[in-house]
């Protein structure tokens, strides 16, 4: 009977996703261009702040969008719409972008003209925070109607982003969602992260998170 | 879908390691895995199961080690385990601070394997 031997491995699960992101991560910034990457469930306003960042700062930034929403081209078009370049990534019922499909996709842009690239992740608040991108920023949105203790249900993803953006607070009248809660939950779980409230219907607060998204680029004005 | 990715990167490693090891067959496979990344044994077993077929790790185990959430108290310096399913608050139970932060929990690695 052959002698059964215990061998180290101590390496992350992923860890070949993790080599191609830094790689893209790498690639992009020697480009001096940004890449965004804009994590939610479905529904909780991804593209309507997409769109409102494209509003505020098409005037300083050259900009592209990656759009994966599942297997739908509906939010490509409202972008393209807007005169900003737009690649839709078609992830086959994919629940998340890994960084191999970030590479395709970026391949296909003149990322030398780009300030900034903006990817619209999967409608999903599990998956896109396991893989990274290659995104120098990761922001996870979270609406009002969504409920306050999400951090706490979805902490992974709350846990490594740069920023989170709590959108739809013209629906605070009307929910029961405690803000202070919610930002308790978010410090005690990732305590640097920006934070930002905002109204993509209204417009209210977005000025604030533009401003702040625009000091973050490589190509910020000194 | 996720599993599924999250298997085949269980594989690769595992295979490549045997090759350097010279070794013949895989039999057991321990992950460390954190809590917040809600990993199933049983459902990482059944992508494994098909997609290690023909290869040295053919019904190899796969073991999963879990690790709690960790919070520390930046008041006192305490460091408790925190069930978020069930919580409503993040509160150190030693001073009642709620000044806490988490520090573990998070692990997503392969620790070791055993083969033959």
């Amino acid at each position: 009977m052959a002698k059964v031997k215990l061998i180290k491995i101590r390496e992350e699960i992923l860890s070949e996703n993790k080599q191609l992101a830094d790689k893209i991560r790498k690639d992009l910034s020697d480009k001096k261009t940004t890449l965004l990457n804009i994590m939610s469930s479905p529904g909780s306003g991804k593209t309507s702040l997409i769109l409102k960042t494209i509003e505020l700062l098409r005037e300083t930034f050259s900009m592209a969008v990656i759009e994966a929403d599942l297997d739908s081209t509906v939010d490509a078009d409202k972008i393209a719409g807007a005169g900003i370049k737009a690649v839709q990534i078609e992830t086959g019922g994919f629940c998340h972008v890994n960084a191999a499909m970030l590479e395709k996709a970026a391949d296909t842009l003149d990322l030398q003209s780009l300030d900034l690239v903006i990817l619209e992740n999967v409608g999903n608040l599990v998956c896109p925070a396991q893989a990274d991108t290659g995104a120098h920023i990761n922001v996870v949105i979270l609406s009002i109607p969504e409920g306050d203790d999400k951090p706490l249900k979805y902490p992974v993803i709350f846990k490594g982003v740069n920023a989170v953006v709590l959108n739809k607070t013209d629906y605070l009248q009307v929910a029961a969602f405690n803000r202070d809660k919610f930002w308790e939950y978010i410090r005690s779980l990732n305590p640097k992260a920006a934070q930002f409230e905002v109204s993509c219907a209204t417009g209210e607060g977005t000025e604030k998170w533009s401003a702040w998204l625009a000091s973050q680029l490589h190509t910020a004005a000194e | 879908m996720h599993e599924l990715s999250v298997t085949e990167s269980i594989l690769t490693t595992v295979l490549a390691s045997a090759e350097k090891h010279n070794v013949t067959r895989i039999t057991k496979i321990h992950l460390e895995v954190g809590e917040l990344n809600d990993l199933k044994a049983e459902w990482i077993q059944y992508y494994f199961d098909t997609l290690s077929k023909d290869t040295l790790a053919e019904n190899a185990e796969i073991i999963v080690h879990s690790k709690p959430s960790e919070f520390t108290c930046h008041d006192c310096g305490d460091v408790f385990a925190l069930d978020l399913k069930t919580v409503s608050s993040v509160s150190c139970p030693a001073c009642g601070g709620n000044n806490c932060s988490l520090s573990g929990g998070s692990e997503f690695y392969i620790r070791d394997m055993e083969a033959i």
